[in-house]
């Protein structure tokens, strides 16, 4: 906290010393502000580009220097749409909105105990939840595959719903420990002494207050399911494979593929654009609730 | 989920649910819709499925210009087979080796039929996880086996003599130049160039200023990228990666030459940016007109002489893959189809044959030329293909240089001095997709100028060591 201005000596030296730092004070949001677009753009650039290699023709994707004014074409759309890419997105979408919703139906009560209703050892399980996170998704993959084979569910979509959800819920876990702590005590104890229920409690007054952070949640998990490529190449094969594995197909060692795997790209990130688009507001709120105590 | 309204206390208990809560709803309502039809379509693990009395054929496939038109041809074959349905899983060559070797070793069923090279089936073969397919060739009539390039088919066949995958398009590889850059500045490619030929070429030609480079050549890593040119470099001045007692040789004077002269080579006459060069990169650089020479795969004449996508067309000649030792450097590379053991315990054979069959048949090649385009035919399987009229005319700039470096090419004696392995570009044991890759991320260091080419040797020596020194436990 700030010391009360009345307790600072109000001396003619500190004036003139806080004149130049007005001026670096005037002078850092700008540069803050410029720095801001510089990465901004950094981060958009590849996606522009993307989007920009489309609608070229493949020759086109391939000059050096590489060319920003041509001729836009659906050409490569055209050849996306006639590969099939339906039974990839409908995998896609199947894996990503069932693993949400297992996470979140997990995650939620989860993170509620280990936040509002802490036990002893609440530290040790929130460690363990993190700590499946530290082994790598590759050093696990043979015994995974194995036992996926021998139960018999290879090229299944439930078994990436499984692993999906496996895979996400710990951050969920932690995201929404961290929106739970925000929720003040205080409403808690008036709906209790009101006479409401904790499944009451928690429907009426703690998922209100911490809908935000579900969304935030929500995305995060819709993302990470939506772009998972190694479980989905390693675990599926015709039936039930998903859009990532889909765009691996128009990579090729002899021809020319950049504009087709752009178009293809461009396709396969439109459904997570949305969906961030839809939670945007939710997810802005959940972001700053999350973050600044 | 739809978060609830905050309720005042004195909300009345049974007020009628307004507009915009149906609207909030609404969503959750199709969401539940949604997943409801997913799982309906999802509930087995797939989405649709065969018909009554119809048998689902699962392919696993490399993806490339050629498999995708087998893709676009394959509904005549199911309407000439309406109890087949074919899927295709089309994957890049990485992920497909990968997918396909754990699926197959692991016998996991997900395919009837994959797309496996020379690499993989004589060893496939030898473990014994692929159908004999002698019988079944020696069943359908017109098939016609002894059509396949003989240098094809020993490359594809087991410990037996039998073949264990079918051809679907083979390669060798060989150098391509520009003749009117040559003809300019006076030089004449010999019928049979020298490497020594080539550098001298590629020194008077490299013309950086004018962004014109002497030679591409591949600098990438990965056994399949920049190892494949390099190997038949090594292969041709006198190098071997193991004697016949399976020492590593990787630091002999003949391996130093080889990987010094490649590296030496690509430093000062090469494109910019070799050490991330592939197949790809090279075909863009060379059909752009950027380089004067590309040594590569014979398919690669597909690329060069297709006017929509390259500045050169015509104007490109081949010559043999240049060599100083030994006289046939090209190398052998086919993707073929096999059939994995597991699918005769599923009783996908017979299904699954019929549609190899038709795939890899003499019929086939013309089939695809007349819809397609004669520069879509799949080359070096077939040597009836050499002998299509409409083929011959588009591709005479190439076919029969082509159809000479794969009867040329041996994969059973691919050096100079014995060895205990066979393959040319490659050492056909399971080891060496991660020995090749290795030492080509050394050898690809040293195009890069991060290290020499005599520091990369020393390092893919301990690599090499390790592996022979376990062939050398296995023989005792």
């Amino acid at each position: 906290m700030a010391a009360p201005t009345t307790e600072r000596p109000a001396s003619t030296g500190d004036t003139r010393e806080l004149a130049p730092a007005r001026r670096g004070n005037r002078a850092g949001p700008a540069l803050l502000t410029v720095l801001t677009w510089i990465v901004g753009i950094g981060f958009f650039f590849p996606i522009l580009w993307m989007v920009l290699t489309a609608f070229k023709k493949e020759a086109d994707a391939y000059t050096s220097p590489p060319s920003l004014f041509f001729t836009p074409t659906l050409e490569q759309f055209e050849t996306v749409f006639s590969s099939g890419i339906g039974p990839y997105l409908l995998n896609s979408l199947f894996a990503t909105v069932m693993s949400t919703v297992f996470v979140l139906l997990l995650a939620v009560p989860a993170a509620y105990a280990v936040s509002l209703r802490p036990v002893k050892k609440t530290q040790d399980v929130l460690f363990f939840f993190i700590s499946t996170k530290m082994l790598p998704v590759v050093a696990a993959i043979v015994p995974i595959y194995v036992v996926v084979n021998n139960i018999g569910m290879l090229d299944n979509i439930w078994t990436l719903v499984v692993l999906y959800t496996a895979m996400n819920l710990p951050i969920a876990v932690w995201m929404m420990r961290s929106f739970f702590q925000e929720v003040p005590k205080e409403l808690l104890e008036a709906a209790s002494m009101d006479g409401a229920s904790l499944w009451r409690s928690m429907r009426e007054v703690v998922l209100p207050v911490v809908s935000p952070g579900i969304a935030a949640t929500s995305l995060i998990c819709v993302i990470f399911a939506w772009n998972e490529f190694f479980f989905a190449v390693n675990l599926t094969a015709a039936t039930a494979a998903t859009v990532p594995v889909f765009l691996v197909g128009f990579i090729t060692s002899e021809g020319l593929y950049f504009a087709k795997l752009c178009a293809a790209a461009t396709m396969c990130a439109l459904p997570v654009v949305v969906a961030g688009w839809i939670a945007q507001n939710k997810l802005v709120q959940g972001l700053s609730f999350g973050a600044v105590k | 989920m739809a978060p609830p309204p905050s309720r005042s206390p004195d909300r009345p208990p049974h007020r009628r649910r307004s507009p915009l809560r149906i609207a909030r709803s609404g969503p959750l309502a199709l969401l539940a819709v949604v997943l409801l039809a997913l799982s309906g379509c999802a509930g087995a693990g797939a989405l649709g499925g065969g018909g009554e009395g119809q048998q689902t054929i699962t392919i696993a496939i490399v993806s490339n210009p050629q498999m995708q038109d087998a893709i676009e041809l394959s509904p005549q074959f199911e309407a000439e087979n309406p109890d087949i349905r074919l899927k295709f899983v089309s994957l890049s060559e990485n992920e497909a080796r990968a997918k396909i070797t754990a699926s197959v070793a692991t016998e996991g069923g997900e395919f009837d039929a994959v797309m496996i090279s020379n690499y993989e089936t004589p060893q496939w073969a030898a473990n014994g996880w692929l159908v004999d397919l002698d019988p079944l060739m020696a069943q359908t009539p017109g098939y016609d086996e002894d059509d396949f390039i003989p240098a094809v088919r020993g490359a594809l066949s087991g410990p037996d003599g039998h073949m264990y995958a079918v051809p679907f398009y083979g390669e060798s590889s060989f150098l391509m130049y520009r003749k009117d850059l040559f003809a300019q500045a006076g030089i004449t490619m010999p019928a049979q160039p020298t490497w020594q030929d080539v550098a001298a070429a590629a020194q008077r030609l490299h013309d950086p200023a004018n962004g014109m480079s002497g030679i591409c050549l591949r600098g990438k890593p990965g056994w399949g990228e920049v190892m494949a040119p390099f190997d038949t470099v090594a292969n041709t001045f006198g190098a071997r990666w193991f004697d016949p007692q399976w020492n590593a040789q990787l630091t002999s004077p003949q391996f130093r030459a080889a990987a010094n002269f490649y590296v030496d080579l690509v430093q000062n006459y090469g494109t910019p940016g070799a050490a991330t060069s592939g197949f790809s990169e090279c075909g863009t650089q060379f059909s752009q007109g950027n380089a004067a020479m590309w040594y590569d795969a014979t398919v690669a004449a597909g690329i060069v002489e297709n006017p929509e996508e390259s500045r050169v067309a015509g104007n490109v000649g081949y010559a043999p893959a240049p060599v100083v030792e030994k006289q046939d450097a090209g190398w052998l590379y086919t993707w073929s189809l096999a059939i994995p053991k597991t699918s005769d315990e599923a009783g996908t054979t017979a299904a699954t044959w019929r549609f190899l069959s038709w795939m890899t048949s003499k019929d086939y090649g013309p089939m695809v030329g007349g819809q397609l385009g004669w520069e879509h035919v799949p080359p070096g399987a077939r040597q009836s293909t050499y002998r299509i009229p409409e083929y011959v005319e588009a591709s005479k700039a190439y076919a029969q240089q082509t159809l000479d470096a794969i009867a040329a090419a041996d994969q059973k004696n691919p050096t100079v001095e014995p060895v205990p392995y066979t393959g040319i570009q490659f050492v056909a044991i399971p080891e060496f997709q991660d020995l090749g890759t290795r030492v080509s991320q050394q050898l690809s260091a040293a195009v890069a100028g991060q290290q020499t080419a005599d520091e990369a040797l020393d390092q893919a020596q301990v690599y090499a060591e390790t592996v022979g020194e376990s062939y050398q436990r296995e023989g005792q």
